[in-house]
């Protein structure tokens, strides 16, 4: 008895019911409609399984939202909501686009300048909502939402400017290729390829993909991350601040500075996600914005899922890119609506908000069982 | 030429703010019982889809209202028992209903419009103040009637709130649970009944979009408007007729970009469109220091904790 409550009160256990949950509820809602569930989340397993290209582009898509998602989990460390990693998205694709359009250098020195374009414009958004709370106490939530309303907006106008307009298209010209950091970009078109392809359909079907080091590069920061904040004096002070905002102003920490600080970082996390899929996949541009497309505010939802945890963004942006992938096959093969993986997913993160009644719960039901 | 551009400015002012208005009266209503709703985009967006559907089954708008409204107090139902009764993150909770609420209308959408993720356009519109016969200026001026309606509520909802001993409570509930508790004051029903309230406003307040504004649902039917009317919650000082006087001013923002966007002046678009939310930061810039949030709002209360 004792094992099964301790192994019910992990976090992750509470993480996991709520996951399952979240699949009972669409289960209910997809049957209620007409559709048979099983096979709906059959075709999902087979969008994600199905071909290793599917695996490939569950990574790529993956990839941006893991690191808006540690972006969320960091400012959430110390008690900020980072709302804006949206429009810290939008600024740092702007930003690395209309560098790689601008700069022409050799890799060695174009990857690393589109990379730190998005850093530095998603920083700089970040750093804006840090100062503005720090300063004037302007809760972030809203400051972050009316940032990421001006940032599409402003990605739509750069997209118009003349000087990168991508004639007959709707979006930005790419960046110039030395700035690719797709895997094999010139050998892909050789002839040499092609027979190579035909010879081993394996890798062939993932090099039909983007795939590109965006996610080594995501993984190694999300490790980097986590080390600022559990192995560093810095990170000490920022959970400090957290976990009592006031006890960690007695202790003499700077709060206004430490604010400032966290959403410079959180918002260059948002801005090298965007800067990495400009750089990684197709088309290497912006496009005009009618709407969100979601790589920050989808960084909320896997922070969350993740328990606040950064190397937990890893698996909880993994499965969140599955679901988002995969789960367009669901209208191609069942013919319910995709939006169903929208409910799952909004019903995971309203569970995860109630995941602490869990041990609450398990605690009642122990005292009954030992009268 | 001039009366008529202000004249156009005012109408158009008048109908932008509105569904703000709406939400952003839930917003106080929410807040000042001591739950957080950061949900109102989502009860919003809901109660669109559910107005517009409803209200072109029917054939009848203020049916779609009602639907709108029930739509909206459903999403909040579910809030208030996160918020509430398992005194769950209430931030966690209201994004939550933000990705519920446009998940569900367009899932729905679907089923009901062939596939769609747009509604058909509702026959018959929410009335005008003038009826349809308003020609010149008395156009520019014959905005939904609706317009009104909100007023009625922003000073139905002061009146409650600071003269009747139901507000008194509401107020205590957000300033001091316990002390509430400990009147005889049943702090989670009086928490129930402002979340699902401000539920119902912020269905409404989207319907007021898709069967007023636009005559249909789409995708982006609402687009930040739930975000800016908490924005003027807390410009408006968690007051009903300050978040009113709030949402006027966004409403003529945005009327202002879309009076000048018209071509009048050289400026892009683009630009002009970001204006609203500059001016919303801008503001609160200048005004949020002397602003103070109800002592309670985002703290679960816990019978005999302190």
């Amino acid at each position: 008895m004792e094992k099964t409550v301790k192994f019910f009160k992990k976090p992750i256990t509470a993480t996991l019911i709520a996951i399952f949950c979240g699949f009972l509820v669409a289960t209910v809602i997809l049957a209620v409609s007409g559709y048979n569930p099983f096979e709906a989340f059959g075709a999902l397993l087979g969008g994600i399984f199905g071909r290793p290209k599917y695996v490939s582009n569950v990574i790529i898509k993956s990839t941006p939202i893991i690191l808006t998602g540690v972006s969320v989990a960091f400012a959430y460390k110390m008690g900020l909501f980072n709302i804006g990693a949206e429009g810290q998205f939008i600024v740092g694709a702007v930003a690395a686009n209309v560098v790689g359009i601008v700069c022409d250098f050799p890799a060695v020195i174009e990857v690393p300048l589109v990379l730190l374009a998005g850093v530095a414009a998603g920083a700089l958004y970040g750093g804006i909502a840090g100062w503005l709370k720090a300063k004037y106490n302007i809760n972030e939530v809203i400051v972050g939402i009316m940032l990421n309303w001006m940032a599409l907006y402003f990605s739509n106008f750069v997209c118009n400017v003349e000087r990168f307009h991508k004639p007959e298209s709707d979006g930005a010209y790419a960046i110039h290729e030395s700035g690719f950091i797709s895997f094999f970009t010139n050998w892909k078109t050789t002839e040499a390829a092609a027979e190579f392809v035909q010879a081993h359909p394996f890798i062939g079907d993932i090099l039909r993909t983007d795939a590109n080091a965006g996610i080594l590069i995501a993984i190694a920061l999300t490790f980097a991350v986590s080390f600022l904040l559990y192995k560093t004096t810095k990170g000490y002070e920022l959970r400090a601040v957290g976990s009592n905002r006031d006890a960690a102003e007695f202790a003499g920490i700077d709060v206004g500075k430490n604010m400032v600080q966290t959403m410079l970082i959180a918002g260059a996390l948002s801005g090298i996600a965007a800067a990495i899929a400009i750089a990684g996949n197709n088309p290497h541009g912006i496009t005009q914005l009618s709407a969100f497309e979601s790589n920050g505010l989808n960084g909320l939802s896997v922070a969350f899922i993740a328990g606040g945890s950064p190397i937990g963004c890893i698996f909880a942006g993994l499965l969140f890119g599955a679901l988002l992938y995969g789960g367009q096959s669901i209208q191609y093969v069942v013919g319910a609506p995709s939006e169903i993986i929208s409910i799952l997913i909004g019903t995971i993160v309203f569970l995860i908000a109630l995941k602490d009644m869990v041990p609450v719960l398990i605690d009642k039901m122990g005292k009954r069982g030992v009268k | 030429m001039m009366i008529n551009t202000i004249t156009l400015l005012l109408g158009v002012t008048l109908l932008y703010s509105t569904p703000m208005i709406f939400g952003a009266l839930g917003g106080v209503l929410s807040e000042r019982s001591g739950v957080i709703n950061i949900g109102i985009e989502g009860m919003m967006t809901f109660g669109a889809f559910a107005g517009a559907a409803a209200g072109y089954y029917s054939g009848n708008p203020w049916i779609g209202v009602l639907c709108a409204a029930l739509a909206g107090g459903v999403l909040a139902l579910l809030h208030a028992v996160a918020a509430i009764t398992c005194q769950a993150d209430q931030t966690i909770s209201g994004v939550a209903i933000n990705l519920l609420g446009p998940a569900l209308a367009v899932f729905f959408c679907r089923l009901a419009f062939d596939g769609s993720t747009m509604s058909y356009p509702v026959a018959n519109k929410l009335p005008k103040i003038f009826g349809s016969g308003a020609e010149g200026i008395w156009a520019n001026l014959n905005v939904d009637i609706m317009v009104v309606v909100a007023l009625l509520f922003a000073v139905a909802m002061w009146f409650v709130l600071y003269r009747t001993k139901w507000g008194m409570r509401i107020l205590a509930v957000g300033e001091n649970p316990a002390a509430a508790d400990t009147l005889g004051i049943n702090v989670y029903k009086t928490r129930y009944a402002c979340v699902i309230l401000s539920g119902i406003l912020a269905g409404i307040g989207g319907a007021t979009v898709t069967l007023g504004i636009v005559a249909q649902f789409t995708q982006t039917s609402i687009a930040g408007q739930g975000f800016i009317a908490l924005a003027a919650v807390i410009f408006g000082k968690w007051k009903p007729m300050g978040a009113y006087r709030a949402c006027l001013i966004f409403g003529f923002s945005q009327a202002l970009t879309v009076v000048l966007g018209g071509g009048a002046i050289a400026v892009p678009t683009e630009i002009l469109a970001m204006l609203p939310y500059v001016l919303t930061i801008v503001i609160l810039i200048l005004f949020v220091g002397k602003s103070v949030a109800p002592k309670a709002d985002g703290v679960p209360y816990v019978k005999g904790r302190r």
